[in-house]
């Protein structure tokens, strides 16, 4: 395995620098003896949310399976970006399939390994929104039902990225695509439609859902150090910036995956056999707007040309959305 | 040993012989007895170290089987029709992996209009996914035939499929000799892949491949298919001595000097025979049991006397100057100057009788068959329809 230099990071306002913290309680990224499962040399764009959870979710999970983990890929960037033969970034055995079929392909895997006398291997699948809440939806919720032992993550950039920034299932209300452009009397992606597959998922009441972005390490590396200590179906959203797709600042990834969970956008939750069993507390509740500005794909709600009085009233929706997402979970809202 | 037993059943059972570890399964008619056998077998006990998950499409049957596969596990499933062609991209994906998957297609017709009977337009329209194709003629073949299939898979990295006639094998009860586990462990080894997913020597597996090596890849594995055209006659033979039950990748009757030849696969093939017994015109049977990697060679070897061939096709190609049967039979004879001819037969679970063989032969023998005909269709039907389309378009 190439030996590669680790870079630490410390991030955001509240987070507390692995340095101060005692060896136990830093995170797997600040492990220099980390598997790096995706290495460095890959092809994603600068500041790629996707690749950076990637990295975050199977050095962890690599280190709560000592090192006994096999990972299924669905067709998407995360696949095209990390695998141009004859190069690999993955420090992980790997198998992609296709796009829809990545829960299936696991649930197969790990039923081989069971019967081939290796059960001690653990299987993660792993995709993005388009490969999780469209295309492959029928073999995950067939994954879900049948309590199968896979730990499936689903990366959601809230569009098809990797063939040009097209709508999905989760693409959110009023975000620009190159299918929902910004332009009629409804610009971007309409109101009203859409899925919320954590939701979906509780609804299968597997044993463990959780939501999580690249912003909160800590909470992440916890959820997934949780499902891996569980058998069965478990369900990982995590919200990945695109900037590509998002029209935002490279540089701006993390903090405006944290902005999605201080507006209240993005709840982060932990479900437990459909049963919500912990909350992530919002620390300095912003405006929607905070969270929008920074995104080109919502640049007509701010656009001088617009319509101010629809652009007000669709901003009002947005933060209605938020409002819902605050009461339904009951999130404390702290001061900062 | 020798019991009457329905054909689904049988396949099963010798599927058990074969210890398979993982079966993804989704009903579909005619396929359903097959994997319910098996189901039956994981959960009583009596096929122990196999999981068999019941998936909630074929797409997820055969990805499933596919990720077993690739854990180094033995890896089965069945499907019929519309179930075949919903795993479609599943299908060239377990090949262009080098996946040994067996699984069993129950041939039957494809919808609109929804059938369920038997012809083989399912498999045939999967003739291009890199699959080994196995067509039984009977029972007994098909048996034979999964059992060499497991390793032929296992020692090609290819998966390989075997068509067995819809209803007409897999619903049959006859007397069939369902080889015992001693002769099926002396024959099939026990399952080693050629690469799997394993965090002991970890892999990437499915990478993205660019116009820089996809042409050679692509030769690659279809290099690894084409070995089983060598391979599967040597196989069989072993498994003949070990079983005393001999299966070709042709098989041939009163074929010697005949200077017409029917060509065809499946279980039509039974009644052909009995056509060819009750005629006595110079008529020949030439039965393909590999279908996929075409074995050419045997083929034109075979109809090297055969002036007049005609292939009896029980699927049908919308548009296509004749059946795909016939395409590759007729590349098969190029420069031979035979006369081939497309018949097709059998849609949809019609039956081949043996007197519209008789008279289809009776025309071909008087040099009166055209280049594709339909046995035994309703002309007036058809007549009557087109007249009115006719006056449709006129309108």
């Amino acid at each position: 395995m190439t030996i590669q230099e680790v870079k630490f990071y410390q991030v955001g306002s509240r987070a507390v620098g692995n340095r101060l913290l005692s060896e136990d309680l830093r995170t797997e990224q600040a492990n220099e003896n980390r598997t790096n499962a995706l290495n460095s040399g890959h092809r994603a764009c600068q500041g790629c949310g996707e690749a950076l959870a990637a990295r975050y979710v199977l050095d962890t999970a690599m280190d709560a399976a000592d090192g006994q983990l096999a990972v299924v890929n669905a067709t998407g960037c995360l696949e095209v970006f990390s695998t141009p033969y004859p190069e690999s970034s993955w420090q992980v055995p790997w198998l992609h399939s296709l796009f829809a079929n990545a829960a299936s392909v696991a649930s197969g895997l790990a039923a081989g390994l069971r019967t081939s006398g290796r059960g001690d291997v653990r299987v993660l699948a792993q995709g993005g929104d388009g490969g999780t809440v469209d295309i492959g939806l029928a073999c995950l919720s067939g994954m879900f039902e049948r309590n199968d032992d896979v730990f499936y993550v689903c990366y959601d950039n809230e569009a098809y990225m990797n063939t040009g920034v097209q709508r999905s299932g989760a693409t959110p209300p009023a975000a620009r695509t190159a299918t929902t452009e910004a332009v009629g009397p409804e610009p971007g992606n309409r109101f009203g439609i859409g899925k919320d597959l954590p939701r979906i998922a509780m609804a299968h009441e597997i044993p463990y859902v959780a939501t999580a972005t690249v912003a909160e390490l800590h909470d992440l590396e916890a959820k997934v150090r949780h499902a891996m200590s569980l058998r069965g179906a478990r369900y990982l959203h995590v919200l990945v910036p695109c900037p590509l797709g998002w029209g935002s600042a490279p540089a701006d990834t993390v903090r405006i995956a944290r902005l999605a969970q201080r507006s209240g956008l993005f709840p982060l939750f932990e479900a437990e056999h459909g049963t919500v069993t912990s909350v992530v507390p919002i620390r300095g509740r912003v405006p929607v707007e905070e969270y929008l500005r920074l995104q080109r794909r919502y640049a007509h709600l701010f656009a001088a040309a617009g319509d101010a009085d629809r652009q007000a009233a669709t901003l009002r929706a947005v933060q209605a959305i938020a409002d819902r997402n605050i009461a339904r979970y009951a999130i404390p809202v702290e001061e900062l | 040993m020798r019991s009457q037993i329905e054909g689904s059943r049988a396949i099963a059972q010798a599927i058990a012989r074969c210890r398979p570890q993982v079966v993804p399964a989704y009903p579909i008619t005619p396929q359903t007895h097959i994997v319910e056998a098996l189901g039956a077998m994981v959960k009583s006990g009596a096929l122990a170290g196999c999981e068999f998950i019941t998936v909630e499409s074929e797409f997820a049957a055969m990805s499933a089987a596919i990720g077993a596969s690739a854990a180094g596990a033995r890896a089965y499933t069945a499907t019929a029709s519309q179930g075949l062609l919903y795993m479609a991209e599943a299908l060239f994906n377990a090949s262009g992996l080098g996946l040994p998957i067996v699984m069993t297609v129950a041939n039957r017709a494809i919808g609109a209009p929804i059938n369920i009977w038997n012809d083989q337009s399912d498999s045939m329209s999967m003739r291009d996914c890199g699959w080994v194709q196995l067509y039984a003629q009977d029972n007994q073949d098909a048996v034979a035939l999964h059992v060499i299939a497991f390793r032929l898979a296992q020692e090609l990295s290819v998966p390989v499929m075997v068509c067995v006639d819809g209803f007409v094998l897999t619903h049959a009860v006859e007397a069939i000799d369902v080889p015992g586990a001693e002769i099926v462990d002396a024959f099939l080894p026990p399952m080693s892949a050629r690469q799997r997913v394993d965090p002991s020597d970890p892999v990437a597996i499915g990478a993205m491949v660019g116009p820089e090596a996809f042409t050679e890849v692509r030769f690659l594995t279809d290099a690894d298919l084409r070995r089983a055209a060598h391979v599967f006659p040597a196989q069989a033979s072993e498994y003949l001595r070990l079983s005393g039950y001999h299966v070709g990748e042709v098989s041939k009757y009163r074929l010697d000097t005949a200077s017409t030849v029917v060509v065809t696969l499946g279980s039509v093939s039974g009644t052909v025979r009995e056509a060819l017994d009750d005629m006595d015109g110079d008529i020949g049977l030439l039965t393909l049991t590999m279908y996929r990697p075409f074995p050419a060679a045997v083929v034109r070897s075979a109809l090297a006397h055969a002036s007049q061939v005609i292939v009896l096709e029980r699927a049908f190609s919308p548009g296509a100057p004749e059946g795909p049967v016939t395409a590759d039979v007729r590349t098969a004879l190029a420069g031979t100057g035979a006369d081939i001819k497309t018949v097709v037969a059998g849609l949809g679970g019609r039956a081949v009788t043996r007197s519209a063989l008789h008279a289809m032969l009776a025309t071909a023998l008087a040099g009166e068959l055209p280049a594709v005909s339909f046995l035994d269709l309703r002309a007036d039907v058809v007549e009557r329809e087109l007249a009115r389309r006719e006056a449709g378009v006129a309108t």
